[in-house]
């Protein structure tokens, strides 16, 4: 793990694990409701600021807590086109099967390439802590995902041209 | 210390539970009903369910004297229930009668009085419903209590004269009101928080330093002093000094710890409270200072550090769950928030042990 990416997790989650300090919320402008108040921003008194914490200019989380859900944001390093094209389709590969992955939101927020919407319901199912784990896991492993493909994708490139070329 | 008694009744979160005096029964609120668990040796086994919830029911409590249990859930209704006290009788018979509380919101707490004439039930619909029993009408009526509430009551508490309520809201005011129902209360002695008390008087108004969401309000056993806990992991006690005076003093307590979500009085010098660090903790102090003195759980984790280290394990671990450690236990007896925390036994206002619930299905007795 590189220096700074040691404190940035640990930071990410530390915030995490006070944001999710959630509990069963009914909705308070419409009848026999019960939903994220995150989404539905009906009752400004029922959201709390939302929290940035980024590590350069590129990587960035936004945990965005309310009474009964926090959203979870991530913006995951890009250094180029190649990179940004990668993620792309392996976030929306994760988010097409959204229902599967519970938390998943299947929309990122603007200037994000991920979403969590982490409710109480899935406080109450799941241990928190290991929700926090999955999401610090989450975070660990998509970098060295990505930069994996992209070195995969080089080297198929590179046999490909030489293949192609052997002709010539 | 002695360990404290968990009893695991289910996989499923407890909104709240309540004992009765004779500690026999507990009545826990799990999903859209009302279980309830007769005491069988050191045991709870489950002897009955009350239904007629139609949404997740929030709240539960038990009078101590009458047996009666009142119920509230987020479909807005409220349930009342004689209890059947041997537990060797029949189940309930027909639906439990319904009292209107005449409120379009979900009903999130409800507690009985202590001369449990009358309860109270706070709702989403920034009212709180203030239910007492009118023989001429042989109904029971609410009143409410509206005026300067402007979001959701997460708790209620009574006073010990049981016309004087505390209420904490989200919207970060923790209120004192008057509850006083002519032909039903007696006039209450004057106190610090008021002299004459009308329906609706608003004894107290605060905040807490970081104006964080209300989670648990306690009377102090005199009455004389109240506690309240807020979404910004601060405890926050109050004395009043006299009616329409600010309070003598205003003690926040600020803690690292995450939330607390309920607490209680030992005495007049002691605060247990718990919440989503998943174990209670202590606070001592008077008017001139309060502060935290560490927690109840016993700090020794249950010996499954090392042990699991060694290489058989590792490879079991590896084979059966593609993990070499496994730890998802945590170190504390609840394995997830506490949503209540109540007075067991007492003497005096001196609690000898209390019993807390929460999200993972327990409930366990503390001694103190």
């Amino acid at each position: 793990m590189s220096q700074s990416l040691r404190p940035y997790l640990q930071c990410v989650r530390s915030s995490l694990t006070a944001a999710l300090a959630i509990s069963n919320f009914a909705s308070q402008t419409s009848e026999r409701h019960n939903v994220p108040e995150i989404e539905a921003q009906t009752s400004p008194e029922l959201i709390l600021n939302p929290l940035t914490v980024s590590r350069n200019a590129e990587e960035r989380v936004l945990i965005e807590p309310s009474v009964n859900s926090v959203r979870v944001s991530i913006r995951i390093k890009q250094a180029d086109e190649i990179e940004h094209i990668l993620v792309h389709k392996f976030t929306r590969f994760l988010q097409q099967r959204a229902e599967s992955f519970f938390i998943l939101r299947r929309k990122p927020i603007k200037g994000y390439d991920i979403s969590f919407l982490i409710t109480n319901v899935h406080v109450e199912a799941m241990l928190k802590h290991k929700l926090v784990d999955f999401i610090i896991q989450f975070m660990e492993e998509v970098d060295k995902e990505i930069s994996e493909m992209k070195l995969f994708l080089n080297a198929r490139a590179r046999f490909v041209a030489e293949s192609f070329l052997t002709p010539f | 210390m002695a360990t404290p008694q968990v009893h695991h009744l289910f996989h499923a979160p407890i909104a709240d539970h309540s004992f009765s005096s004779d500690k026999q029964t507990l009545a826990v609120a799990r999903e859209n009903n009302v279980e309830l668990y007769q005491s069988s040796g050191n045991k709870f086994a489950l002897s009955d369910e009350l239904k007629g919830h139609e949404k997740t029911v929030t709240s539960v409590d038990i009078a101590p004297n009458s047996g009666r249990i009142v119920t509230c859930s987020q479909g807005y209704s409220c349930l009342q229930t004689v209890m059947p006290m041997s537990g060797r009788r029949p189940p309930l018979a027909g639906s439990p009668p319904l009292v209107l509380l005449r409120i379009n919101r979900a009903a999130t707490f409800v507690r009985w009085s202590p001369s449990e004439q009358k309860f109270a039930v706070g709702s989403g619909a920034r009212v709180i419903a203030v239910c007492y029993f009118e023989e001429e009408n042989d109904w029971w009526i609410s009143k409410h209590l509206k005026k300067p509430i402007r979001s959701t009551i997460t708790t209620l508490a009574w006073h010990p004269n049981s016309v004087l309520l505390a209420a904490g809201s989200t919207d970060s005011h923790a209120r004192v009101f008057s509850s006083f129902i002519k032909g039903i209360d007696s006039r209450p002695e004057p106190s610090a928080w008021g002299e004459r008390l009308p329906f609706n008087t608003i004894c107290g108004e605060f905040l807490n330093d970081s104006a964080g969401w209300i989670q648990g309000v306690a009377f102090s056993p005199s009455g004389n002093a109240l506690a309240f806990t807020g979404h910004d992991s601060s405890v926050t006690v109050v004395y009043p000094s006299a009616p329409e005076q600010p309070p003598r003093a205003m003690l926040n307590i600020s803690t690292r710890l995450l939330p607390l979500n309920s607490l209680i009085w030992n005495g007049e010098n002691e605060i247990i409270a718990a919440g989503h660090d998943c174990e209670p903790f202590r606070f001592h102090g008077d008017e001139s200072g309060w502060q935290l003195a560490g927690s109840l759980e016993k700090q020794t984790g249950d010996g499954s550090g090392p042990r699991e280290e060694s290489a058989l394990n590792m490879f079991r671990q590896m084979d059966l769950k593609g993990q070499t450690q496994v730890d998802t236990k945590l170190k504390s007896t609840h394995q997830n928030t506490v949503n209540t925390v109540r007075v067991y036994e007492e003497a005096g206002g001196q609690v000898r042990s209390f019993s807390t619930s929460g999200v993972d299905g327990r409930v366990v007795v503390w001694t103190v």
